[in-house]
């Protein structure tokens, strides 16, 4: 990683441009994912540089505006999790946004990274889809539900930066994590669910963070016991280092049924 | 590049990309600062960024020019005379192989800035991201509390 | 002057200072000057042959150093209890562990030397790995202890109660890596180079590594010089491991004519280091419907992965405790370890004790509840009490504390609080569980443990010691203890380095035996330096070894006899909350008991209790190792989890003072005995919360929603 050059942009223009004509370039925000496949050389191919996104101003705090909350894209989570405007308006972001790593993590850790790093583990992921969340990026608007494409693979073009995400005002939107433990943990299973409109999404399930079709459709008929059966259906997951499949499908189902059944009870 | 380092101001040649931790250890010779996994886990390498804890192996140097960083060489006084903290941490046992110490002290320190009177779930939420092995975190959650005004 | 005894008082920790400023150093942190970069290339295959090592002719070789089988100077054995164990595979030799040292680097820089190993091209036959207990052929050790009749001809048995229970993998995760810096020489006086070869390492046991330097680089006891640096924990996964890590730096070193610095990551000291033992204990227990105790068939097997490390000695401790803390006049227990192609097995903290353990303690649930009985009240009958004699016929014949401690915990532990929701179910366990202090049967006579003290002119005193500070406080200890018995004050008093060149062989710092067995020698050095001052002046110095008390016999062909010089105790009570929507298990309270003898530093004891407490509930539930063709899933931190202070349950502590007539001040060792009792009793709360009972740990959320929903 000595090899690998340093870039600083003062301004989101001067990013892009760097982006584009700096070869085998990769972005960085705090760094906690970015910085760990850096040094353990994981990352293919090698990056040659890394462009340093961290202190732009424009890309940092949250803004309210119209009916929209507008978070920059390297606006660390602890950000988030003091904004009043956030605590308001998407209270199960700034949930998640609190079972993410610890202090440390929180400080570092922003929702440009988790989507552009498109774990099917990320936290905020499952959160975002729920509330139909646009990703705005240096050159347009992107609906969250078209980003996802692959597994760590999203919509952005070879030299497109996210700058903000855009969420809409007053949806009420419930967030479950599961994982091994209460901090510092990847999630096993992640769910958020909108009541209305109709969103189930889930992380961990898939080799991209989701939305429950089938289930949704059943959501919307008020099926509770139907989208918790159809939600099987929706998801693919996997025997891994994390979890078993048989777990996660099992879990899927409880924790669905849990959130759907407070929506119920108010 | 340059920063400040526990009050003092640097400044470096180095290749911007590399891990604020190995340049503490290797170039400034602040070896207290720990690294326990590389990965952003265990919060053996916590060091303050103005005033909030990071760990410093997910801290591209770079990132720090213009900035104020405190290492765990940086709590004591000028004369070397332990804070209340540092002291409390002796006084109850919070220390023991020490390894985690650095990183638990300043991952602390940011929560009794934050609040005087921190009660155990603010402490034990405050230290989450520091793992220790030893103590089952019993005796550090009560130096921190002994501090509490 | 009038100096008041430090024992019993909790003072500051000798090096507390240092370690809460960075200024403590440990091995990573020292510099040396023109020290290269080492590195271990290792096998990726679980069993099998190499057929050839290729280093790359593109690379330029030149630039740095290759160490393979062919460069040992001596034996190419890590000296331990076999000599199974090779330092480095040789070409055409076997392969038995995935992650087996096959080759050395060393580079002047690390970029060098990463380049270097994705040069190194290594061929194998590969032969068919075993991993399953019940495959595999090759024992390491057995033992069978004897007590009263075969189980079947026991007469007067009304029940006869069976069940198996499995144990899993665990990691020691001290959370200072592996490292040790090597030096191909030792220093006699300023700037003075002598043959030989020094290490500086994080270790626990410094002649152990002495030994196994001596015996792979053949040097003599003088030119083999191991320094522990500062050590970041060791749980026993720096006991043995550590010989290994000094060897390979040592023959970097020694190649290269200058120091090499060996210092692991993390991913390779979890992918490539010893973990505890997993196993499978299999109980059959007969009693009368009075709950009277008749008889005990155990059988363990205990996986020792692909070389025998310290395997026997675990094997033994498991043995032994196998009955858990009860007097049974009839006892069969066949215990044995086995060979297989997962990367060896080593010591940590509890040393067997916890596994067998485990399965002793949830078999007196099982017995009561078939019974229909309290399972307190069976511990109650069942207990070994003043008098009793164990599986080993060891009569018991002073602090014997069961019942102390049962009483303290049950009386410390506050009412069950009800359940905090709809889909969370509380509940309480117990468990009562002893734990032989010092080494077993004749380890202490073989090994005469030695240490020295010295008055020095300026009215100072120091003690000469190969015990080791880990973190559990022998440096401030035995300054008490030395202290105390000089009549000086705790200034007047310090350590010598732990190096081999300048200390005796104190024996190394394990099985819960140094505030015990090398305690009691520091008391006896330092009242006979006092003593002799009253005629001599200083400078004097004396030595002390430890003596085997006549009273003590043991016969290790039988199997019988006193296992141990004696037995700490300890009660402990948990309770969980169990989510039933996603079977996630959290221990919230737990309450401990512990009969230590005498409580030498308070909060020192009650340190070491609640981290032992905090590592055995990891165990329990949420440390988890999955094996994927012989290697561990788990192989970085962000997969095998520990808990953090979030995780972590609130400690109650109760030490309850029960003195050992040969222990310093009545002190017994109580290092490793808080790893044996919270698994058990997690287990039985989590019966208690859901009525589910499970027979293997970790109770990790998989396991607890898949045994809720077959119920």
């Amino acid at each position: 990683m000595r090899d690998v050059t340093y870039l600083r942009p003062g301004n989101v223009r001067d990013a892009v441009q760097l982006y584009r004509t700096t070869p085998g370039c990769r972005p960085l925000a705090g760094g906690t994912d970015l910085m760990v496949m850096l040094h353990a050389g994981t990352l293919r191919p090698a990056p040659r540089a890394v462009l340093d996104l961290w202190s732009l101003p424009e890309l940092k705090g949250v803004r309210r505006a119209n009916d929209v909350l507008e978070i920059g894209a390297a606006e660390p989570y602890t950000g988030i999790i003091g904004s009043r405007d956030a605590q308001e308006s998407v209270p199960a972001l700034v949930a998640a946004a609190r079972t993410i790593g610890a202090a440390q993590i929180q400080n570092r850790g922003t929702l440009g990274g988790n989507l552009a790093n498109a774990s099917p583990a990320g936290d905020t992921l499952p959160v975002l889809l729920a509330y139909d969340a646009v990703v705005v990026t240096d050159r347009r608007s992107i609906p969250i539900d078209e980003f996802f494409v692959g597994y760590r693979k999203t919509a952005l073009a070879d030299d497109e930066l996210i700058t903000a995400v855009r969420l809409p005002l007053g949806r009420d939107v419930v967030f479950r994590k599961v994982g091994t433990r209460a901090a510092q943990a990847i999630s096993k299973v992640v769910l958020a669910v909108s009541r209305e409109p109709a969103r189930i999404a889930i992380g961990s399930v898939a080799e991209i963070p989701l939305r429950a079709r089938r289930a949704e459709v059943a959501l919307e008929r008020n099926d509770i016991a139907g989208a918790v059966a159809a939600v099987a259906d929706d998801i693919r997951p996997i025997d891994d280092v994390r979890s078993t499949a048989a777990y996660r499908r099992q879990v899927t189902q409880n924790v669905l049924r849990e959130l759907l059944d407070a929506f119920a009870r108010g | 590049m340059r920063f400040t380092l526990n009050g003092a101001a640097v400044s470096l040649d180095v290749v911007g990309s590399r891990r604020l931790l190995d340049v503490l250890r290797e170039d400034l010779g602040k070896t207290g600062t720990k690294e326990g996994c590389g990965e952003g886990e265990c919060g053996a390498c916590s060091v303050l960024i103005d005033g909030e804890v990071v760990d410093s192996c997910l801290v591209a140097v770079g990132q720090v020019e213009g900035r104020n960083v405190i290492t765990v060489e940086g709590l004591a006084g000028p004369r070397g005379e332990l804070s209340l903290l540092q002291q409390a941490f002796i006084e109850h046992g919070a220390a023991q192989c020490g390894i985690c110490t650095p990183g638990m002290l300043l991952a602390a320190h940011v929560l009794l800035k934050k609040e005087q009177r921190p009660d155990a779930d603010d402490v034990r939420e405050a230290l989450a991201g520091n793992l220790c092995r030893c103590t089952g975190y019993t005796k550090i959650i009560e130096a921190v509390l002994s501090c509490g005004t | 002057m009038v100096t008041t005894s430090t024992i019993g008082r909790s003072v500051p920790r000798r090096e507390g200072a240092a370690k809460v400023t960075g200024a403590a150093l440990y091995t990573d942190d020292l510099v040396v000057a023109d020290a290269w970069y080492g590195q271990t290339v290792r096998s990726t295959i679980p069993r099998g042959r190499i057929r050839s090592i290729t280093l790359d002719p593109e690379f330029d070789w030149e630039r740095v150093v290759v160490v393979t089988a062919d460069d040992i100077p001596g034996e190419n054995v890590v000296h331990l209890i076999r000599d199974d164990q090779p330092v480095l595979a040789r070409v055409g030799g076997e392969i038995r562990h995935r992650e087996e040292p096959i080759l050395l680097l060393a580079a002047p820089d690390r970029n060098t030397l990463e380049e270097a190993v994705r040069h190194v091209r290594i061929d194998y036959d590969p032969a068919e790995p075993v991993y399953a207990l019940e495959e595999a052929t090759e024992v390491y050790s057995t033992i069978n202890i004897r007590k009263g009749k075969d189980f079947e001809d026991v007469e007067g048995v009304e029940l006869v109660v069976e069940r198996s229970f499995r144990v899993g993998l665990q990691e020691q995760l001290y959370i200072e890596p592996q490292g040790a810096i090597a030096i191909p020489w030792r220093e006699r006086g300023a700037g003075s180079r002598e043959p030989g070869v020094t290490i500086i390492g994080s270790l626990q046991c410094p002649y152990y590594v002495h030994r196994a330097l001596k015996r792979a680089l053949k040097l003599t006891d003088e030119q083999a010089v191991v320094v522990q640096a500062e050590t970041g924990g060791g749980f026993g996964g720096k006991e043995e491991y550590p010989s290994m890590v000094a060897i390979h730096a040592a023959l970097l070193a020694r190649k290269a004519g200058r120091p090499v610095r060996l210092i692991y990551d993390r991913h390779e000291d979890l992918a490539a280091t010893t973990k505890r033992h997993p196993g499978v204990i299999r109980h059959r227990t007969g009693v009368k419907k009075d709950g009277t105790l008749l008889s005990q068939d155990i059988e363990i097997v205990l996986d020792g992965g692909g070389y025998c490390t310290l395997t026997p000695v675990v094997l033994s401790r498991a043995a032994i405790h196998a009955t858990g803390p009860y007097s049974c006049p009839n006892v069969r227990i066949h215990a044995r370890a086995v060979a297989t192609n997962t990367p060896p097995n080593g010591a940590f903290r509890g040393f067997g004790a916890p596994q067998s353990l485990f399965a002793a303690e949830l078999m007196v649930e099982h017995v009561a509840e078939r019974l229909g009985m309290s399972s307190v009240d069976l511990r109650r009958k069942w207990m070994l009490r003043l008098g009793d004699t164990t599986a080993t016929g060891q009569t018991l014949t002073e602090s014997v504390g069961a019942e102390l401690v049962l009483d303290a915990a049950l009386k410390a532990a506050s009412a069950v609080g009800r359940s905090g929701g709809r889909a969370v179910k509380r509940g309480r366990g117990l468990s009562l569980v002893f734990h032989g202090s010092g080494f077993t049967g004749s380890g202490e006579k073989k090994l005469q443990g030695t240490l020295a003290m010295e008055a020095l002119a300026d009215g100072t005193f120091r003690i000469l010691t190969a015990s080791t500070e880990i973190g559990q406080g022998t440096k401030t200890i035995f300054c008490q203890l030395a202290a105390d018995a000089l009549g000086v004050g705790l200034d007047k008093v310090d350590l010598a380095p732990q190096d081999t060149s300048l200390v005796p062989d104190s024996g190394p710092t394990v099985a819960s035996r140094t505030a015990m067995i090398v305690g009691r020698l520091v008391q006896e050095a330092a009242t006979e330096i006092k003593d002799r001052l009253q005629r001599e002046r200083a400078p004097i110095k004396v030595q002390k070894s430890y003596v085997q008390p006549d009273s003590i016999h043991w016969d290790e062909t039988t199997y019988t006899g006193d296992a141990y010089p004696i037995y700490a105790w300890a009660c402990t009570i948990a309770d969980v909350d169990v989510d039933m929507t996603t079977g996630e298990v959290r221990v919230t309270d737990l309450v401990t008991a512990v009969d230590c003898g005498k409580a030498l530093h308070p909060v020192m004891a009650e340190g070491q209790i609640e981290g032992g407490t905090l590592q055995a509930v990891g165990w329990a539930t949420i440390e988890e190792i999955k094996m994927k063709d012989g290697g561990y899933q788990n192989d970085r931190l962000a997969t095998y989890l520990i808990p953090t202070a979030l995780d972590a349950p609130r400690i109650k502590t109760i030490l309850v003072e029960n003195p050992y007539s040969r222990g310093p001040f009545g002190a017994k060792g109580i290092g490793e005995l808080p790893m044996d009792g919270p698994a058990p009793a997690i287990i039985a709360a989590i019966h208690d919360a859901t009525g589910v009972w499970l027979d293997e740990i970790p109770a990790t959320p998989e396991r607890v929603l898949a045994a809720c929903a077959s119920r």
